[in-house]
Order: C-alpha cells, then sequence, then structure tokens
C-alpha cells in the first residue's frame, strides 16, 4: 500500500509537481492546503501534501508517473461538492484539481454530443447549448456549483433523472490517464461500440481507476412544454401513497420531488417562493414532452393527488415561476443551514413502494437519538435524502447523528434498498458495502479496480473495502471529525 | 488532537496565534460547506483555486480565527483577492452573510498591520483625500475635460507623452472616460412637475458627479418628470465606501455622520433619498451596520431605511411612460453592489424595456464582477484586467450597440476595456437613456 509523503518528502513532492505543472499551478504551502482537507462532506477531514492544477492531458500523465516513482497517493477532485468524502485524501499524497481543465473542446448539434474537459461546471454546458435549445440531462442539486467529471465519477443523479437517466446514460465515452500513466480511450462519439462497455464502469467509479481527462457526453433536446404542478399534503403518508399510485398509472413524471415540513421551512426563508408551511409534505411533480397530451397527464396527476387527499394543487403558470420553484428545490441542501450549524444529508435507495414505511422509520430514529431529521427527495425514484442536523462541535451529537444515520441506512438494506442512489460510497459509506454485497462480489470489484489501479494508489480506500482486516486499519488511519 | 510530548515521530508544529476579529462566530457556522458559490466568484472562475472561493475564503479565516493556520502571506493574498462584490451571497441558499466576516476581518488584518498595502502613496492620497470631495474632483479634472475637448489629450496619448507620468498616475488617467460638459450646478431644490407625488433627497456623490455629471443631471430630471420634488442637501458628502473597503472604518463613519445630518435635519422629512450608483447605493443602506451598537445607530438605521436607488425607487412610485423612441440594440450588466448588494435585479431591465424601440438582448454573466469593484482596479490590476476582458468579450458576443449599467464604477471599467475594441458602443446609466426617452434628445 501506498504512503503518505512525510515531512520529508513533501517539499521534494512539491518541487517535482512544480516541474511539471510550472509554480503557479501548485499549492504546497500550510495554509492553502487546509482548504482542501474536505469537500461537502465534512466529518473527516484530512490535508493532502500537495494540490496541482493541471492543464492538460499530459500533465497529469506526468503527475501520476511522478506519484508512481515517489510512492504517494494521489486523488482527483473537480468543485469539491462530493456529500460523501469522495475527495478526502486519505494518507496525503497528490491532489489533482481539475478546475483549470474546463474547456468545452467541441458541440456537434446534429450528432448530439458535446466533448468536455473535467472541470466544466455541470450547467455551464446546459447553458452553453441552451440558445440551441439543448441540455446536459443529468441535473445534480449541485448542478451549478459541481463539474461534469465529479458527475462522471460518482455516476450523479438530479430530479430528471427519474425520466432521462443517471450519467451513466449520458456518457458515451471517457478519456482516462491510468495510475501507471497510460492513457486509455473509451467509447466516443457514436454509439453501439463493440467490445466490454468500459464507458460504464468507469462513470461511477468514484476517481479510483484513474484520472478521467475529457469526456464524451449526450446532449439532449429540450422538452416542448412542461407542467409542473405542486401538491400540498396534510401528511407525509398521503404523499408518498400519491407518488407510487402516480407511477403505478403509467405516468413517467420529469421529476417527482418531496419536501417535508421541515425543509419547507428553510426553503421558504431562503426562496420565499410560498410554500404552506403548515403543510405536513408537498410534491413537486412535472410532466414534460410534447405539448399535446401534456394536459391530460397533468390531469390525471392532480385526480391521483386529490384520490390521496391533497388538500390542493398549484400549477406553476410561468417559466419564472417553475425555476423559482426548481431553485427552491435544488438548493434545498444548502438552505438547510438555515435551521442548524451543521446538517449530514443522507443516500439511502429503498423500492418505492417502501417510501411510506422508511419515513416513518426515519422519524422515529429522530425522536430515539434526538436528533431533527428533514426530507427533501427524488421520490420518483425511491431515493431518500434524511438530513439529519446537528452542530459539529457538540461531540456527543455528531455520535448520535452517525448512529441514526447507520439506523437509517441499515433500514433501507433491511427493505431492499441501497445506501446510496447517487451521492456515491466514498469514505462515508464504506463500512456499508460489505452488508450490500456478499465476499464474492467484493472480490469481483476489486479485481475489477487492479485491473485499472493494481497498486492501489489511485484514490486510496474509498468505495471498497480492501480485505478484512484493512478496513479498521483504513479507519485508523483517517482523522476523526474533530 | 492530543499528541505526548516525547513522540518522537510526531513533530508537533508551533501554534498559531488566535485571532479575535471581532466577528460573530456562528456567521462563520451559517456556512455548511455545500460550495455552491463557488462558481458564482469570479476569482474562482479565473483561477480555480478553491482558495479564491467564497468557502475557500471562509474556511481560511475560519481556521485563522481558531488558530489552526497562520495568517501569512498566502492566506492575506487569499482574502485581498475578494472584490466584495457579494454574488456569493446571492448563490449561498444557507444565507450566509459573507461581507460581515470578510470586512470586520480586513479591518482586523488592517489594525494589526498584516494588511499589504496594494496602492501607491500617490493613489492613496488622490482615493481617499481628493476623489472623496466632488468639489475638488471637478476641479482636478478640469484641465482632463479641457485636454479631452481641445484633443490635446488624445495628441499626448498619440506622442506617448502620457507615459513620462508614474506608472500609478497612468493607469488612473487610462481608466479616465470621455468627459461630457457638467451641468454646474443644480439648484437646491427642484420642484414636480405635475401634481407633487413625493419628496425625496438626492445623493449625488463624490467621483461620480465629477465624472458622469450627466448621470446626476438625469436622475434629478426624470424624478422631476414623475412628479418628484428633488432636493439635493448641499452639506452631503462621501459615501464613505471607498474608506470602509480600504478598512478605514474611522474616516467612513465621518462621512456617513455627515451624511445623516446632511439628509435628516429637524423636521421637513423627505419620502425617500435617492441614489443611482450602486456601490454608494449598498454603502448608505449599510449605515446602520457601520453604527451597529453606538449611540447614532438609530439615526443611521432611520437614513438606510430611506434610501432607494433610482430604479428600484421609480419602478415602485410607477413611472411615466417615456415617449420618445429608441432604437438601439442595448444589454444591461449588473453591477454587483446593486444586483448582489441589494438584489436589484428587474426594474433598471424594466426601465429600459418601457423605452420605445430600444431592444433589451442578455447578456452572459451579467452577474459576474467587470473588475472594477471600487478601488479594486488599482489595488488587484492584474485580475481586474482579467475581468475586465471576461466582460469586454461577453458584452462584445451580443453585439448591442448600447450597454447599460448602474454604477459609475463600473462604466469606468468597462470602458476601459471597450473603448477600444467598439468604439461605437455607448455605455451609459439606464437613467441616462430614461432622460434622453422623456426628453427626445440623442443619449
Amino acid at each position: 500500500m501506498t504512503s503518505a509523503a512525510t515531512t520529508a518528502t513533501a517539499p521534494k513532492l512539491a518541487d517535482r509537481m512544480r516541474a511539471i505543472v510550472g509554480p503557479t499551478n501548485v499549492l504546497a504551502s500550510p495554509s492553502d492546503l487546509v482548504v482542501y482537507e474536505c469537500d461537502g462532506f465534512t466529518i473527516e477531514k484530512n490535508k493532502p501534501d500537495v494540490v496541482v492544477f493541471p492543464t492538460s492531458t499530459e500533465q497529469i500523465v506526468a503527475i501520476v508517473k511522478a506519484c508512481g516513482e515517489l510512492g504517494v497517493p494521489f486523488v482527483p477532485r473537480g468543485a469539491g461538492t462530493s456529500l460523501a468524502g469522495g475527495c478526502l485524501p486519505i494518507g496525503g499524497g497528490v491532489m489533482i484539481a481539475l478546475t483549470r481543465m474546463k474547456r468545452i473542446l467541441e458541440v456537434n448539434y446534429r450528432d448530439r454530443y458535446a466533448i468536455i474537459e473535467p472541470g466544466v461546471v455541470n450547467l455551464w454546458l446546459t447553458n452553453h447549448i441552451k440558445p440551441n435549445g439543448y441540455h446536459f440531462a443529468p441535473d445534480p442539486s449541485s448542478q451549478g456549483a459541481c463539474t461534469i467529471g465529479g458527475n462522471v465519477a460518482t455516476n450523479s443523479g438530479g430530479p430528471h433523472t427519474l425520466k432521462y437517466g443517471v450519467t451513466v446514460n449520458h456518457v458515451l465515452g471517457v478519456e482516462l490517464v491510468l495510475p501507471d500513466g497510460r492513457v486509455v480511450q473509451t467509447g466516443g462519439p457514436h454509439e453501439d461500440n463493440p467490445g466490454y462497455d468500459l464507458t460504464g464502469v468507469i462513470v461511477g467509479s468514484e476517481g479510483t481507476f484513474g484520472v478521467a481527462t475529457k469526456a464524451w457526453v449526450r446532449i439532449t433536446r429540450n422538452p416542448e412544454a412542461y407542467r409542473t404542478l405542486l401538491g400540498v399534503f396534510e401528511s407525509v403518508d398521503d404523499a408518498t401513497n400519491t407518488i407510487s399510485e402516480i407511477i403505478g398509472a403509467g405516468i413517467i413524471p420529469g421529476a417527482l420531488e418531496l419536501l417535508d415540513s421541515l425543509i419547507l421551512q428553510a426553503v421558504e426563508a431562503a426562496f420565499r417562493f410560498g410554500f404552506p408551511l403548515d403543510a405536513g409534505a408537498v410534491l413537486i411533480m412535472e410532466v414534460d414532452g410534447l405539448d399535446a397530451g401534456l394536459d391530460q397527464d397533468a390531469e390525471r396527476i392532480v385526480e391521483i393527488a386529490k384520490r390521496n387527499n391533497a388538500r390542493e394543487v398549484r400549477r406553476a403558470n410561468t417559466e419564472a415561476e417553475r425555476l423559482l420553484l426548481w431553485k427552491s428545490r435544488k438548493q434545498a441542501f444548502g438552505a438547510v443551514g438555515r435551521l442548524a450549524p451543521s446538517y449530514c444529508t443522507q443516500d439511502g435507495v429503498v423500492p418505492r413502494t417502501k417510501l411510506p414505511e422508511i419515513l416513518r422509520f426515519i422519524r422515529a430514529v429522530g425522536t430515539k437519538y434526538n436528533i431533527r431529521i428533514a426530507n427533501v427527495f427524488h421520490a420518483g425514484d425511491g431515493n431518500i435524502h434524511p438530513i439529519l442536523l446537528f452542530d459539529e462541535r457538540d461531540a456527543d451529537q455528531v455520535k448520535r447523528v452517525l448512529g441514526a444515520s447507520h439506523e437509517i441506512l441499515d433500514e433501507c438494506i433491511r427493505l431492499g434498498g441501497s445506501v446510496t442512489g447517487e451521492h456515491g460510497i466514498g469514505v462515508e459509506k464504506i463500512d456499508f458495502m460489505p452488508k450490500l454485497f456478499s465476499p464474492e462480489d467484493l472480490a469481483m470489484m476489486v479485481r475489477l479496480r487492479s485491473a485499472f489501479n493494481p497498486e492501489n494508489r489511485c484514490s486510496p480506500q474509498k468505495m471498497l473495502p480492501t480485505a478484512g482486516a484493512c478496513i479498521e486499519q483504513s479507519k485508523a488511519g483517517r482523522h476523526a471529525a474533530m | 488532537m492530543t499528541a505526548t510530548v516525547d513522540s518522537p515521530r510526531i513533530s508537533l508544529p508551533v501554534t498559531p496565534a488566535k485571532h479575535d476579529a471581532g466577528i460573530d462566530y456562528e456567521l462563520f457556522l451559517d456556512c455548511v460547506h455545500c460550495g455552491l458559490c463557488t462558481s458564482a466568484c469570479p476569482t474562482y472562475l479565473e483561477l480555480g483555486d478553491e482558495n479564491d472561493g467564497p468557502r475557500g475564503r471562509i474556511y481560511l479565516m475560519r481556521a485563522v480565527t481558531d488558530g489552526r493556520i497562520e495568517l501569512d502571506d498566502a492566506v492575506k493574498g487569499h482574502l485581498d483577492l475578494c472584490l466584495d462584490c457579494r454574488a456569493c451571497e446571492s448563490a449561498c441558499p444557507s444565507g450566509v452573510q459573507y461581507a460581515k466576516l470578510i470586512e470586520p476581518f480586513r479591518i482586523h488584518m488592517h489594525k494589526i498591520g498584516v494588511k499589504k498595502e496594494h496602492l501607491s502613496w500617490l493613489q492613496r492620497m488622490l482615493l481617499f483625500n481628493l476623489t472623496p470631495y466632488a468639489g475638488r474632483m471637478r476641479l482636478a479634472l478640469a484641465p482632463a475635460r479641457l485636454a479631452q475637448w481641445t484633443g490635446i489629450d488624445s495628441l499626448m496619448t498619440k506622442l506617448g507623452m502620457f507615459n513620462l507620468l508614474p506608472s500609478s498616475l497612468r493607469q488612473m488617467h487610462e481608466m479616465l472616460p470621455p468627459l461630457k460638459a457638467h451641468y454646474g450646478s443644480l439648484p437646491e431644490v427642484l420642484p414636480a412637475e405635475g401634481p407633487r407625488r413625493a419628496r425625496v433627497a438626492l445623493f449625488t456623490g463624490c467621483a461620480a458627479d465629477a465624472i458622469f455629471p450627466e448621470t446626476n443631471y438625469a436622475t434629478a430630471k426624470v424624478l422631476q418628470k414623475n412628479g418628484c420634488e428633488v432636493w439635493i442637501p448641499r452639506k452631503q458628502g462621501c459615501c464613505g465606501a471607498p474608506h470602509y473597503h480600504s478598512a478605514l472604518e474611522e474616516p467612513a463613519k465621518q462621512f456617513a455622520q455627515q451624511n445623516c445630518d446632511a439628509f435628516l435635519p429637524d423636521g421637513s422629512p423627505v419620502d425617500a433619498i435617492i441614489v443611482n450608483a450602486a456601490g454608494c447605493g449598498a454603502m448608505l443602506k449599510d449605515y446602520g451596520h457601520l453604527f451597529h451598537g453606538s449611540p447614532q445607530e438609530e439615526k443611521a438605521a432611520l437614513f438606510a431605511k430611506k434610501v432607494k436607488d433610482i430604479n428600484e425607487f421609480l419602478i415602485e412610485l410607477g413611472p411615466i411612460q417615456p415617449m420618445h423612441p429608441l432604437k438601439l440594440k442595448a444589454t444591461y450588466h449588473d453591477a454587483c453592489h446593486l444586483c448582489h448588494g441589494q438584489q436589484i435585479r428587474k426594474q433598471p431591465r424594466q426601465l429600459l424595456e418601457m423605452i420605445p424601440e430600444l431592444q433589451l438582448t442578455t447578456l452572459n454573466e451579467s452577474e459576474i464582477c467587470c473588475g472594477a469593484a471600487g478601488s479594486y482596479n488599482l489595488t488587484q490590476p492584474e485580475m481586474a484586467e482579467r475581468l475586465g476582458e471576461r466582460k469586454a468579450k461577453n458584452v462584445l458576443d451580443t453585439n448591442a450597440e448600447a450597454l447599460f449599467v448602474s454604477n459609475f464604477g463600473c462604466q469606468i471599467q468597462l470602458g476601459r476595456y471597450l473603448r477600444d475594441k467598439k468604439p461605437s458602443l455607448t455605455i451609459a446609466h439606464p437613467i441616462d437613456a430614461l432622460w434622453a426617452s422623456y426628453n427626445g434628445e440623442k443619449l
């Protein structure tokens, strides 16, 4: 296993990096590195020894080769919005920040793809192609900040992936620098490549296979029209039953999102949309596509909601109203800062029909651990996001939050679901992998990773617990929360 | 973390000094580290270094406050590079009050003598002793006006004679836009046209009045036209922003006091205090906060409550329809201190769209700072230039013939980076356009 650069080797490492990318593209002073000690997941922290900002594939090749020679680990980082500690530099080493590789290299409307560098922010691509009536379909809530490189690593989802599919459905090919410095290209601009679908295994590998330096991504024609509805319910149960019934009726909404009363307070304070603060839950229900037929779909949805005791169903009448509604939903996590100094967002999945059950369980867990839990999630695909509120300065609260999180995720597994829908395993969920997969399953994954990253120098101790004993070791090596 | 003293493997770092910048620690905790602010930040957009993004800067200030890191040159550099544009506040869903962190922190850096001095003595002299005084400034610009009208200015530029100036002064000369004739002085009171709808006081500013006097003239006229009696208090002064943003709190407070006294005399209260420069407006609206906890707070807060940006005020009042067409393809740049500082975005656009035949087109990245940011273009010329060029490219991409912006600082900066690239481009304040359309004059 690779080890961190020691105090003695760190300056040498920085010099090597400066020789490759130039002095203005390297951070090595202690004060500059502290900002890179964590990402959107703040429970665990560790500083890298060096941060480099490469601007080309060639530089990344030289960086990983140097890491190999010096025996230090490296980890790629985009915008640092991961909620699972995907960018945590375990064991220090080199952090490869891809934010200076941010060009949109080509957009081909006729063949409907774009070639982008990893540091392109998700929304930039959509904004770039918007004048021509196109967008990039995966729309994680952090899309204004997160990079497409990060989306590829974590196979990001978003509200509209219920209908349009997650990132892997929109990546045609990837250029990847392997940890030994070789550059491979999987897929490319055209569909249906022969051979193994390596793009499919790279997307979602959480940076454990190498550093993606380029991606061919699909661009999607904007729907002709939308109907966006806001259903107001007295109880979470009524809202979740509505969800199951909508899907059961054969309607495939563009998005189907649930916000409970606690999150509504935060969102309303932030965006003043006019949410009813006394409601048990609201559902954002959107159908899109050809204009003809949408009204019928919308009417059926209203009918179903009413049948499930909806107090009222509102309609976004203007595009501005629709955008504000989505902004309220997408920035809900951040708005939680108004409720508590710290929060921990969980990311579990259950079969849709189990939503009422898991939400009742979450409420019970909140009571048991005396932790306030807000819920806002992609209801359509059963992807829950309980947000546990706490104060990170209070060690006891941190402990209770971790305990409650684990119970919730265990329950997701028991109900036939999983512990992450879209945020990834990172370091946060690594202990759950043996609960989700058999030793044989995990061994297969390790063998797959070894094909790309045999020495485990790239993003070590992420996603896969290498072996039973190693799990404990890796935990000890990680810094505790405070 | 604890470590035993005799541990041979770990060399304990020297514990950095803790800093108390007088910041309410809870303000740090509003940041939940989600990172949604990062790509709203102009310096992060340019550099891609999280130390130069809002989340990173908050993290640095907190780490210094906690004594985790030294307040070294690297940290100071990142904090000094902040434009104070507050785009992060608009982007932040968590309601982090970034300005209330960075401004006291900079004042703290200044107090303990670690704030880097980016201005030359000459620039400091000019910025703090000349530009904040409208009268002095107008006098100082008189030769420049004369030189521009007579063509001596362009002749001297061609001959390279300005190269003989010290670089700091040359930099300031390069910024100077073409100067229009000064209206002289407006009467102290301008009566309302038609039935009186409101009585307002006009804040005319200092440097702005000397460089773009036509905008103050237009503002007064537009207000009159809309049924407002306009009072221009003679004893008003600079808003104090140049000093406050340079961590000079005391002179800023003196100016604020002067304005509170000038605008709020006993009796005959005004309905609103009107300002047409975004930077000044944001500062004036912050007077209450400036005097927080002191006996002057109440009066300052009353003053702040009455302050209205001209765009904001007119839309609230219900503007009279302008009649004369201005056949122009135009675009609008959001001044940071208007859109982020005061959350005013729609109103100036609504006013422009009222003008017959004016076609308003969208400016890409309209809310990203142009690099002017008060005296930033003097203190951080390199980043100011990068952002100026970035903005210029976006403006040119629109093919607009006119660019409107509600802040004179942006107007200077945009002119600097667009004058040569597109000499035919008109750069003006939305109120200039509105007045032209009321009056039937050319813009």
